[in-house]
């Protein structure tokens, strides 16, 4: 990956002047690359990465993944009927996977209730849901490869040699 | 009681002055809210599969001594990296030595090599222990002073300038600490050719070969005629983030590795399994990990001379390590008092040059194995005490 995307996944917040000190490019190439990145999709958009715990989200928002299988459709594979279903608000995340099942669906809603409600109505509701399989999450640990609450770790020495 | 005829002391020892560092050492310790750019060690931690296996090792009971040599598969991992590397060939039996650390090899080899009197020469500024390991041996230091060189290079000139009839060996280390300096091919060749027209004996040590930033790294036995008149010396304290894992090698003639184990046996054993296993993991799989820390160091590396030189702290752009070495002369301060000065009034700890060599009155040493957001707060603050005092 291009160090200017690695960079900006990192703290978006970094500017164009910073990247081209820390990248060594100039701030006109790293302007260049970064609306080329933007234009073409590379770049889809910018946010900040929030702990639910410390907004309070955490204790509005039920998070679950649910297993979808479903009968693919002649012509259109799983696309057409995934469609379908990511498009319900409550699905943060849609995934097509081989294994034991085809869909996995991270789903966010106000409360327990609201889950089972979506998954009854909604999802299991759809023509070709054949099973669903509801697991509620208990407890993140790490997510996008940062770890929520990181061990302490050993401080060095001031100063070393 | 009388206890100075018990405490007498070795007079090498008792003559030997104490780290130019403890006193500052002891002041940055009794502070709070210090960003200290004062540490000679990664700030990464180990990366976790490397941990991973060394606690295994310790769930599987691998708590033993090895041979004094170290385990052969380590040895024959440090044989391969060393030929994928840079091409030179050491038979995995005779040639390699596993060390506690570079400190250690560097210790055993002066003393495997030194017959009282026998000089050693090294290039100034220098790590710290060079020069009170070859006094310890019963050799004497012969310091280059390169304070003022171009890139605080040892040069040809300045090499050949300082053989003498007593001199038997070259000590050269690249990327440096605390200059970050290196050398080219060109340059090697040139320093070497010297080397072999006096016929000495060289120590490089490369610890930091892995952090080059501006060109491949270029190994010093891998140059034409030098690989048999050459002690390398590497470890993985630095690429590899495993400082505490006090693990090192060195390569060589199979007279003097021989010489090297003889000492080593009796008063190290070996290095600890543990690490040596841990090692093992690191040379197989922990490559990517190094390229990566690498990556982030260069980042670090432009970001803190960018800084430094805006702030009007002159500083040269080092080629590997992760150290620089800033001139205080146009502040008006020298080193020490710039160092103490900063760390009292902006609470940012950095190492005088004298730690160096006695000739770096006008220098301090920052390293940038730290995270960008504490090198950004520590940059501010030099900001301010530079506007502060001008």
């Amino acid at each position: 990956m291009d160090e200017i995307l690695k960079l900006l996944v990192d703290d978006a917040r970094t500017t164009p002047a910073q990247l081209a000190i820390l990248t060594g490019r100039p701030e006109a190439d790293v302007r260049a690359a970064i609306a080329g990145y933007e234009h073409d999709g590379t770049i889809v958009k910018y946010r900040a990465v929030l702990n639910p715990e410390k907004t309070g989200e955490a204790n509005g928002v039920v998070r679950a993944w649910i297993e979808v299988s479903i009968t693919p459709q002649r012509g259109q594979g799983f696309d057409a009927i995934a469609a379908r279903i990511y498009q319900f608000k409550e699905v943060q995340s849609c995934y097509l996977l081989s294994g034991g099942y085809d869909l996995l669906l991270l789903v966010e809603c106000g409360s327990l209730r609201e889950v089972g409600a979506f998954v009854a109505e909604k999802l299991a509701a759809q023509e070709n849901v054949t099973r669903t399989a509801t697991h509620f999450l208990l407890k993140v640990y790490k997510e996008h490869g940062d770890v929520l609450q990181p061990a302490e770790t050993m401080p060095r020495l001031p100063i070393s040699m | 009681m009388d206890t100075a005829r018990v405490h007498k002391l070795n007079t090498i020892v008792a003559h030997l002055p104490p780290s130019g560092i403890r006193a500052f050492f002891d002041l940055v310790l009794g502070m709070e809210d210090v960003i200290s750019l004062g540490v000679g060690e990664p700030d990464f931690v180990t990366p976790w599969h490397v941990r991973e296996q060394a606690i295994f090792a310790l769930e599987k009971g691998y708590t033993s001594y090895t041979s004094n040599k170290g385990l052969r598969e380590l040895r024959a991992q440090i044989a391969a990296f060393v030929a994928g590397q840079y091409g030179v060939a050491y038979d995995v039996e005779h040639e390699i030595l596993v060390t506690v650390g570079v400190s250690e090899a560097m210790d055993l080899a002066m003393r495997a090599i030194l017959n009282p009197g026998d000089e050693v020469i090294t290039h100034d500024p220098c790590y710290v222990s060079y020069a009170p390991t070859v006094t310890l041996a019963g050799g004497v230091p012969v310091l280059i002073d390169t304070w003022t060189a171009p890139g605080f290079k040892l040069t040809p000139a300045l090499l050949r300038a300082a053989i003498t009839p007593r001199t038997r060996a070259v000590l050269l280390n690249y990327p440096a600490n605390p200059t970050g300096a290196s050398y080219t091919r060109a340059e090697l060749d040139a320093l070497a050719a010297v080397i072999i027209e006096h016929d000495l004996l060289l120590l490089s040590d490369e610890i930091y070969d892995a952090l080059s930033y501006e060109a491949a790294h270029v190994s010093m036995p891998s140059l034409p005629g030098m690989r048999d008149r050459t002690i390398y010396l590497n470890g993985f304290s630095k690429g590899h983030a495993m400082t505490g894992f006090r693990l090192g090698y060195a390569c060589g003639p199979a007279a003097l590795i021989a010489a090297m184990t003889k000492i080593h046996q009796y008063t190290m054993l070996c290095a600890p399994i543990v690490s040596q296993l841990a090692g093992i993991e690191a040379l197989q799989h922990g490559m990517p990990d190094v390229f990566e820390m690498v990556v982030e160091y260069n980042q670090r590396r432009r970001f803190v001379v960018h800084a430094l030189n805006q702030i009007g702290l002159d500083c040269h752009l080092p080629q590997g390590a992760f150290y620089v070495l800033p001139s205080t002369r146009r502040t008006g301060m020298d080193g020490l008092t710039f160092a103490t000065k900063l760390l009292q009034e902006q609470r940012v700890a950095v190492v005088p040059g004298t730690a160096f060599g006695a000739a770096g009155t006008q220098h301090v040493r920052m390293a940038y194995a730290a995270s960008l957001a504490h090198l950004n707060e520590a940059m501010a603050r030099i900001a301010r005490f530079i506007r502060d005092h001008t």
